[in-house]
């Protein structure tokens, strides 16, 4: 029949076009995949670094590809340079896409000079979470500081980043702060460039 | 008060909350990247993504219930069919077809187009026999189970391994009658 084409066949995934960016999930599927994640991570761990130390791994990939996807998609191929930009990339940019809002803010630390913080009163991953007594600190927010960790060290600013509670007074629940502290060279080649 | 009628997969999925579908991909991947360096065997990291999706869908069934109110399905027909299509557009934004019934009406095909949980995705030659998708045999695998019908969930199709469309074969294995748990007299 004339005019009727079979639909094609990409052999290659890196000939399929690239998705806009648009379609959405349910909540609550990402939460139940994300639960599934942290318990099957808790089997395999006997204490609760190890398991912070996982879920950061599972992110770290995460934002690696992330930052790819975005710099093509959203930049146009650029990739920020000043720690700055890539900050304010990740606070503005990256917030947006993952989680549908930017972050609540970004803040610079007073006591040192390679600290930055970006803060959220209530992180996505976190909404149906409650951590028991026994666990004392782990945060779940260990993914989303692993993120920040792959889309920073991807982009060459190679840094340590963890997620932390922060009580707040006057309200009941913490904040949930990401600190990223960068590793010396990025200061080095940040005072270079002036 | 009369009934609420069903209301359809778009209206449900139009009504929660939603997520970027990326970040869902790629916390998918992220899971099955770690599994697969943990567990290194192929199959038993089949296993445990089942597994996985059985605990899901445990717990899914209960939340498609409050949300979706439809009202008890009279055969195994109508339970594929609103699986397809209230169940996965309101989860994950795309509707399946169910299509192949057999003659007894226990065995049907459930076919997706688009999967958000394979974008981006390419199976490496190591991993050829992996089922990147079997999260969501397990998971309907789970749901149905809650529902008091043992069922078997097997994959036809498979984009990753060059079919054009997912393809899951669901086979109505017993419908396990409801026990009361209580006994009445004691």
């Amino acid at each position: 029949m004339i005019g009727v084409g079979k639909m094609k066949q990409y052999s290659n995934i890196l000939d399929k076009p690239l998705t806009k960016g648009k379609q959405e999930v349910s909540l609550s599927a990402f939460a139940f995949l994300f639960s599934e994640l942290v318990q099957y991570n808790q089997t395999q761990v006997d204490n609760i670094g190890e398991l912070e130390r996982r879920l950061e791994d599972a992110g770290y990939a995460v934002g690696a590809r992330v930052l790819e996807l975005l710099c093509h998609r959203e930049k146009g191929n650029r990739r920020e340079t000043r720690l700055l930009g890539i900050l304010s990339f990740v606070h503005s940019t990256v917030w947006k896409v993952l989680f549908g809002k930017v972050a609540d803010s970004l803040e610079k630390g007073t006591e040192h000079e390679d600290e930055y913080m970006i803060s959220e009163k209530e992180l996505l991953v976190n909404k149906f979470i409650s951590i028991p007594k026994d666990m004392g600190t782990f945060n779940c927010g260990a993914f989303v500081a692993g993120i920040v960790r792959g889309v920073l060290d991807s982009a060459g600013f190679p840094a340590v980043v963890t997620a932390h509670f922060v009580p707040m007074e006057g309200q009941q629940r913490p904040r949930m702060t990401i600190l990223i502290k960068f590793a010396e060279e990025v200061l080095r080649r940040e005072a270079r460039l002036g | 008060m009369a009934p609420v009628a069903p209301r359809s997969g778009d209206a449900i999925f139009a009504n929660i909350e939603r997520v970027n579908a990326e970040l869902f991909t790629l916390t998918y991947g992220a899971i099955v990247r770690q599994l697969l360096t943990d567990l290194e065997e192929v199959e038993e990291v089949n296993k445990q993504l089942d597994q996985m999706g059985y605990n899901i869908g445990i717990r899914l069934v209960d939340e498609f219930l409050a949300k979706s109110n439809v009202s008890r399905c009279v055969d195994f027909r109508e339970t594929t069919d609103v699986i397809a299509k209230v169940g996965f557009k309101m989860f994950l934004g795309v509707t399946a077809s169910v299509t192949n019934w057999d003659a007894e009406g226990t065995c049907c095909s459930i076919v997706l187009e688009d999967n958000p949980l394979v974008d981006f995705v390419e199976l490496p030659d190591t991993c050829q026999g992996l089922y990147y998708c079997n999260i969501l045999s397990g998971v309907i695998r789970g749901a149905l189970d809650m529902v008091s019908m043992k069922t078997e969930v097997t994959w036809l199709r498979d984009v990753l391994r060059g079919d054009d469309v997912f393809e899951l074969q669901v086979k109505l294995l017993k419908q396990v009658p409801e026990e009361y748990p209580y006994k009445d007299d004691e």
